[in-house]
């Protein structure tokens, strides 16, 4: 017996947005383009506010006159850059999508093609570094694309959005970026000493204040990749879990205990804040992650409807330009 | 902690003047250097031949720019904050040695060779606040000249005219002292008292 399953329903919806489209003069495809262009955009001409108000917050509790003098040439950069929309920093970063794609948003396959054209775009329009280089051959391509450039994270959950989280993440605070298998015996003592241990190891090099991502798991892969995710998350907000948000309050209390401070220049603000996650591990096997991003916290995140509409979480100022 | 506003290029004695702490703001012709203008500056200089840009008394940048060129054919700064230095640590004495140079400007502090030569031909190193780059494209007048393009755009050299180019943190000093280290000799104290308190013996 063959069973067609046809839902009528989402066929008409998928109709109904694709009128809806076309009366407004696009398609899904250009505004999904628009969209990563204009995160791309934002993202690197315009620190988030959760990021700013944290170091205005440093700077009013920073006693010493050099970390002082560092955090206000930041903020000043800051403001320029925003005023003058010109990118933050020189180095624009490595292109970075985290993609949330609903199982009913069309043009799924076709995704990849249209975040490797809007990071080409972009490169010429906001300016960006030409910062994508073929490792074999040491050849910059020149327009920020190339093999498994920009790279992408994916994940299919239900609905019919595209949730897109851009991070431009700059090469200086990628460098102190650790992986370390521990016994799985020393536990979370054994998290807290390479994340303390990855901190003190950077120094001033990745632009301090900085925020660090923290993953652990079985996988290796898993624990680097739930760091970087963990990145996205604002400032100031705690992970649900007790125990792990207890467990950021003391990695964030402990870094700034080692008195690094903004550009290395001592003071109470090394970091930001510590954002964790984790996976299950395996008996045998506990993998630490640890990343860093500078004070320079370049993402940005939208969502883009079936319907053709468009919602900015991080920039908001863009859902009255659009 | 003292402010000083220095032109381009500068004296020895001005030089030995400075302390770490002391903040430095810069006016004048600033040449841009990374680690393959270094290297290819080494050699040159290795084979006894003239470099394009006179450094004697000048100051060199560790910054790749974002540029970009205009109709009429000069260049624009769009951002230029400083790179990571220590890149340019096995470099940088043969460098201050072979051309004169005298300010040493980047981010994230140099190592003992730097500090050595600096202390013997005086010169200082100081730090750009990192990332600041619209702050820095903002004191950049002008592009005077660039030199070296086949390297690409962040490895050419180029010589900007800068006006009160900073804040620049001096972290290396003519007297031998290197703040970056005094202050990681402290921070390595406190990483081993918080590993104490978590229990492991250090």
């Amino acid at each position: 017996m063959i069973i067609i399953n046809i839902n009528y329903y989402s066929l008409l919806k998928a109709r109904r947005a694709k009128a809806r489209l076309r009366a407004m003069g696009t398609d899904l495809e250009s505004l999904v383009l628009r969209t990563a262009k204009n995160l791309i955009a934002a993202a690197v001409t315009r620190i988030p506010d959760d990021v700013v108000d944290a170091l205005r917050k440093a700077m009013k509790r920073e006693t010493n006159p050099l970390a002082k003098k560092q955090l206000e040439a930041i903020l000043r950069n800051i403001d320029l850059a925003a005023s003058t929309r010109g990118p933050v920093c020189q180095d624009t970063g490595m292109m970075i999508f985290f993609l949330e794609v609903g199982e009913d948003f069309p043009l799924k396959a076709r995704l990849s093609d249209i975040l490797v054209r809007a990071v080409r775009e972009a490169t010429q329009e906001v300016p960006l570094r030409p910062n994508a280089i073929d490792p074999v051959r040491n050849k910059n391509s020149g327009d920020n694309t190339g093999r498994y450039m920009p790279w992408i994270g994916w994940e299919i959950v239900p609905g019919d959005k595209l949730k897109i989280a851009f991070m431009a993440k700059g090469g200086g605070s990628e460098y102190p970026s650790t992986l370390v298998m521990i016994p799985p015996a020393e536990g979370l003592r054994g998290v807290k000493r390479v994340v303390l241990e990855t901190i003190f190891k950077a120094g001033p090099k990745p632009c301090p204040p900085v925020v660090v991502g923290v993953g652990f798991a079985g996988a290796s892969d898993a624990a680097l990749k739930l760091a970087k995710k963990a990145l996205l998350r604002p400032i100031g907000e705690r992970h649900p879990e007790p125990e792990i948000a207890a467990l950021e309050e003391e990695l964030l209390e402990r870094i700034n205990k080692l008195g690094i401070g903004p550009h290395g220049f001592g003071g109470f603000t090394t970091a930001l804040d510590v954002k964790v996650d984790y996976g299950y591990r395996h008996p045998a096997s506990f993998a630490v992650g640890v990343t860093v991003a500078c004070w320079a916290m370049r993402r940005s995140t939208a969502v883009v409807s079936a319907d053709g509409s468009v919602e900015y979480l991080t920039h908001k100022y863009l859902n009255e330009e659009v | 902690m003292a402010e000083y506003r220095l032109k381009l290029p500068v004296t020895e004695e001005e030089i030995r003047r400075l302390r770490v702490g002391d903040v430095i703001y810069l006016t004048g012709k600033l040449m841009t250097a990374r680690d393959q203008a270094h290297r290819r500056a080494l050699e040159l200089l290795r084979k006894g031949e003239k470099l394009p840009v006179d450094f004697k008394g000048g100051a060199v940048y560790h910054c790749g720019p974002v540029v970009r060129k205009l109709p009429d054919g000069t260049w624009q700064v769009i951002a230029a904050g400083p790179t990571t230095s220590t890149r340019m640590e096995a470099l940088e004495a043969d460098f201050i040695a072979g051309t004169g140079v005298r300010i040493i400007i980047g981010k994230g502090g140099m190592g003992r060779k730097t500090a050595e030569a600096a202390k013997k031909y005086g010169a200082v190193y100081a730090v750009f606040t990192g990332g600041a780059a619209i702050l820095a494209a903002r004191a950049i007048k002008r592009v005077a000249e660039v030199h070296w393009l086949d390297l690409g755009i962040p490895e050419a050299i180029w010589v900007f005219e800068v006006e009160d180019f900073g804040p620049l943190v001096v972290t290396i000093d003519t007297t031998g002292r290197n703040l970056y280290e005094e202050l990681m000799g402290e921070v390595e104290k406190r990483l081993k008292e918080q590993l104490a308190e978590l229990g492991y013996e250090v």
